[in-house]
């Protein structure tokens, strides 16, 4: 400690004091004290006007017992989950190694797999309502079929992951191949010399050195998963079907409903799951560095 | 509750504003007459001084007018945009700034804002919606201004604009019924003739499936519209009064009468446009425009939605009698209007600017731009309404009891979290009517506490 | 045009690659394409036939209407005012946050780290509350903001922007810093350079390819925002762009087709935006992979 002080003068001291602190003050006066706030506020009955009284857990036994998009929400975010873990992020993967090739009009290609990345909202949702109606959609008229894509419990949720995961795709490809671009061209030659096929050679030797980006691409599905949101806002605010946490949290504390409290005790909910994958991937990632 | 408003007005800024005129020239008289006479003077003027800046503003001189007067708008689509602006192009007592921010995202945002940094004047629905934010004290009591334009109005819409206090807090504007509209080619065609009763509804509507019409246009994506089903139904089955204390909280969601309501409804269903959840309301009413289904129960804003050419072929009934004991004698018909807030920074001005847009002269510029509202006031020139508009007026002035519709009579955090997830329910699967409504009495006692 | 003839010859294996991508991009485009086409037809036409349809009447007036009708060149303004000092200053802020963690050795770097990453990483949801009150309750001179708060200003925004992106940037650049060699620093300590000289002539230079990665994320995602500007403004005037589309959306009447348009127009700018720096984008986006 005391050769690593001496290194630094005292304007050294006075600018790394200033850039730090500004960035904790912002960071936590805007970010994590608002949470923690936030979980404080999930055991009152606020309703954002008035007095705040105390209530202690009742919040939270009303959402598990009497608030029955709670339960649909949490299984949503589970499916959501699983979709873009499953089938979205490895799809990604697959494309990225696909254009990961000397090839004509790959940075087309690239481009029509993002462009669903940066598309807002409110795109995102008259693009289904076009494509999915059931009286003057796309699907319908293109099929022949009849089904209410959006508005049938039992298809909807399924429509609508596929909707997320068009979005996904593009942003996993991208990374992935940002990745791919950097591992050595030497190392993948050096695995065909040894007479290994392109399969072999990618799960062998390029996939292990990929494993940072594995682990960023691992923690954004599940980020992306569980702050799930816009889509299903577009689409019908989440209701009848599409509930996710994120988007209760919304309708309790941003509409004109105002349960702050309750809608902060489902916040809580969605930030405990949060940091414990949070918690277990920075662990983890640590745990590598120190190797 | 006792608090009867003529004579009481506590609220601090107005009472402070109208004798304000008169006494200005009192004090400068009588710090003239008090300058003549020597000394008291500097500790007289030091008082009346503190009280003086608030007038300036107003009282100065009555050509200036009062200042620059903020409104909140939710008219942020073209046509109430247009309007708006014409109305306030009449206003001349004040510059008025309005701050336009789209329709939903003005609701979603209503609490936040009134707590923020409000507009003066800001436009709002009436009912319970209205009492609601009242009661909060986030609006200014506006008796004094319903004194002077009260002539205007029937008590319907005077009590709507009051507040569980008494005080009158909103300022009507436009208005629109809902009701069973069709397209009287269709129905002239086909001989079908408005029903009177449930009984004759059902036959109407099956004898429409039979000639290949879907019977009742329906859609619910959106959440809202199927409240307007609930409410006319529970109104015509179990009456206006127990509509509102159920609305209220007062009432049993798992009594039979509301079981009743939802019964019925089922039966009907199957006349209904299948696959409602996935559709807005804006392509339901395109199949009626385009004669695939043969009527819908909408607000008046459904001719919106038909060209300009097939307006005239619109028409409607009022929902028939379900119980005789009630018979049709209560519609919705949700008043839109404005406030002020509690944190007004002109009061002056703002009170000036809503009794200027309740007046009929504004009204009237309002239904000539927007065929699918009313005027509220009473003496607005009805002569120029489309024929539409004229049996509109007519059917309100018919109906005894006039409702503001479900997600405005009753509590907003109520009408969002837990009736629009429950009727899209019912609506998926109107057979599980008990589990669904005790599950909607379990979400009231959590709310209503 | 100058291709190795032996690349000109095509194998069955790289046709067929090319079928599979194009068909895939194809898959990804029609949406996009679908959104497109409603925007050049009237609302009638589609009402009537269904947006698959053949079409009667082909016009570009709905761009010109959208244009006007909800007020666009206002609202890209806000979004400037917002965004780009949000960006610089996210950037800014967490390329020296990062090079402290990584290049310097702090005390307590780890925990910082661990704060910073994960506090990017919470649903915004959870804040919005206890934020809005901080706002309201924090007063502003009116030169910077008209309504006397943070509440309802662009400084307000600004601030959440850069609070709530600034973790992933300093995750990401703290990643690539690492793999700076460690000569460089050495080579200035000799010379005697102070922190900043360190940060600013000798660290952030390299860094330009993540940076410029960063830039194009950090802009889609906060061009994109619609919830910090929906729960922290008031004003109509001063809201984003992405807000502004739902101007185009009536309370009882919405023109889908004007919204399409409406829509394809607000897009624009982050396509463009990815377009112009695709190759700095995927070349920076390193994120700490191992090279060779």
């Amino acid at each position: 400690m005391a050769v690593k002080t001496r290194r630094y003068s005292a304007r050294d001291v006075t600018v790394l004091v200033a850039g730090l602190g500004v960035a904790i003050v912002v960071n936590v006066g805007l970010v994590w004290g608002p949470t923690l706030a936030s979980v404080g506020l999930s055991a009152t009955d606020w309703t954002g006007i008035g007095p705040i009284g105390w209530i202690g857990g009742r919040n939270y036994h009303d959402l598990a017992t009497t608030y029955p998009p709670f339960w649909s929400a949490v299984r949503n975010n589970v499916l959501w989950l699983g979709f873009l873990g499953l089938v979205a992020t490895p799809f990604g993967l697959f494309c990225a190694v696909l254009l990961d090739r000397r090839l004509r009009m790959s940075r087309l290609y690239q481009s029509a797999l993002y462009m669903p990345v940066v598309l807002s909202l409110a795109v995102v949702g008259f693009i289904a309502q076009l494509v999915l109606s059931s009286d003057y959609g796309v699907l319908n008229a293109v099929t022949g079929l009849h089904v209410d894509w959006l508005g049938d419990r039992a298809v909807n949720i399924w429509v609508v992951m596929v909707a997320a995961g068009w979005r996904h795709v593009g942003y996993v490809m991208i990374i992935y191949l940002a990745g791919l671009k950097a591992v050595d061209p030497a190392l993948k030659e050096a695995a065909a010399i040894d007479g290994a096929n392109e399969r072999q050679a990618f799960f062998r030797v390029v996939f292990p050195t990929l494993r940072p980006v594995n682990v960023i691409v691992f923690v954004i599905t599940v980020i992306e998963a569980l702050r799930a949101f816009d889509i299903v806002y577009a689409i019908n605010k989440g209701r009848n079907g599409l509930e996710l946490l994120s988007v209760l949290v919304t309708e309790n504390i941003v509409g004109e409903a105002s349960r702050i409290g309750f809608g902060s005790a489902i916040a809580v909910i969605l930030l405990v799951i949060s940091l414990g994958f949070i918690v277990t991937y920075l662990a983890q990632l640590f745990r590598e560095e120190e190797r | 509750m006792d608090h009867r408003p003529p004579l009481s007005r506590h609220t601090s800024v107005p009472s402070s504003v109208p004798p304000s005129v008169p006494s200005s020239h009192t004090i400068s008289r009588r710090s003239l007459f008090l300058g003549a006479a020597a000394f008291g003077v500097p500790a007289v003027l030091a008082g009346c001084g503190s009280g003086e800046p608030a007038q300036k503003a107003g009282g100065g001189s009555a050509a200036a007018g009062l200042g620059t007067v903020t409104l909140g708008s939710n008219a942020s689509d073209e046509v109430p945009k247009k309007s708006l602006e014409a109305q306030l192009k009449a206003f001349t007592q004040a510059t008025v700034k309005v701050n336009t921010v789209d329709h939903n995202t003005f609701q979603e945002n209503i609490n936040r804002y009134l707590r923020g940094t409000p507009d003066d004047v800001f436009t709002w629905f009436a009912g319970y919606r209205m009492q609601f934010f009242a009661e909060q004290g986030l609006a200014l009591d506006l008796s004094d201004v319903w004194r002077d334009i009260g002539g205007d109005f029937t008590q319907a819409f005077k009590d709507q604009s009051t507040g569980v206090d008494g005080k009158q807090y909103f300022i009507p504007s436009t208005y629109y019924p809902w009701a069973v509209f069709y397209r009287k080619s269709v129905w002239r065609e086909k001989g079908y003739e408005p029903p009177a009763t449930l009984d004759e509804f059902t036959a109407l509507a099956k004898k429409m499936k039979a000639d290949g019409l879907i019977p009742i246009a329906f859609a619910d994506k959106d959440g809202w519209p199927a409240m307007g089903t609930f409410d006319i139904l529970n109104m015509r089955t179990n009456g206006y009064d127990f509509h509102v204390q159920l609305m209220q909280g007062k009432q049993s969601w798992t009594d039979p009468k509301v079981r009743q309501v939802f019964d019925t409804w089922r039966g009907l269903m199957e006349y209904h446009q299948p696959a409602a959840l996935g559709r807005t309301w804006q392509e339901a009413a395109q199949s009626l425009a385009q004669k695939k289904t043969g009527m819908y129960l909408l607000g008046m804003f459904v001719a919106q939605q038909f060209p300009e050419a097939d307006r005239d072929d619109l028409d409607f009934f009022t929902f028939p009698e379900v119980n005789p004991a009630y018979g049709t004698d209560s519609i919705d018909a949700p008043i839109d209007g404005y406030m002020v807030s509690a944190k007004a920074r002109n009061v002056d001005g703002a009170k000036a600017l809503v009794k200027q847009l309740a007046q009929a002269s504004s009204q009237n510029i309002a239904t000539k731009l927007d065929p699918g509202t009313l005027a509220s006031n009473g003496k607005a020139d009805t002569s120029g309404y489309s024929a539409l508009q004229k049996r509109g007026a007519e059917l309100v002035s018919k109906a005894t009891h006039i409702a503001q519709f479900l997600d405005r009579d009753t509590r907003p955090d109520f009408a969002s979290t837990v009736m629009i997830p429950s009727l899209q329910s019912f609506v998926g699967k109107p057979d599980e009517i008990d589990p669904l409504l005790a599950s909607i009495e379990k979400q009231k006692a959590t709310i209503f506490r | 045009m100058s291709a190795v003839p032996a690349r000109r010859r095509l194998r069955p294996a790289r046709a067929l690659l090319h079928v599979f991508l194009a068909l895939v991009a194809l898959g990804w485009l029609l949406p996009l394409a679908l959104a497109v086409y409603a925007s050049l037809r009237p609302y009638d036409e589609t009402a009537r036939l269904g947006y698959f349809s053949l079409p009667e009447h082909l016009t570009l007036g709905y761009y010109g209407e959208a244009w006007t009708q909800a007020d666009l060149p206002r609202y890209y303004l806000n979004t400037l005012i917002i965004v780009v000092p949000a960006m610089v200053v996210t950037l800014l802020l967490a390329s020296f946050t990062a090079f402290a963690i990584a290049r310097l050795r702090v005390p307590g770097r780890r925990t910082l780290l661990i704060v910073f990453t994960a506090g990017n990483l919470l649903p915004p949801q959870v804040l919005i509350t206890p934020l809005y009150t901080l706002y309201t309750l924090i007063p502003l001179p009116a030169w910077l903001s008209d309504s006397q708060s943070l509440y309802d200003s662009y400084l307000g925004l600004i601030l959440i922007h850069v609070a709530f992106q600034f973790g992933f940037c300093v995750f990401v650049l703290a990643n690539f810093m690492r793999t700076i060699p460690e000569e460089i620093n050495e080579a200035a300590l000799v010379d005697g350079a102070g922190v900043w000289k360190r940060y600013w002539r000798l660290t952030l230079p390299l860094c330009r390819p993540v940076l410029a990665a960063l830039a194009t994320l950090e802009f889609t995602w906060m061009y994109n925002d619609f919830l910090w500007a929906l729960v922290l403004m008031s004003s109509g005037d001063k809201l984003p762009v992405t807000s502004a589309l739902n101007n185009l959306r009536g309370q009882f009447f919405t023109d889908y087709n004007l919204l399409a348009a409406g829509s394809v127009l607000v897009a624009l700018p982050t396509l463009i935006v990815f377009q112009l720096l695709h190759k700095q984008f995927v070349a920076g986006l390193t994120l700490g992979a191992t090279k060779g």
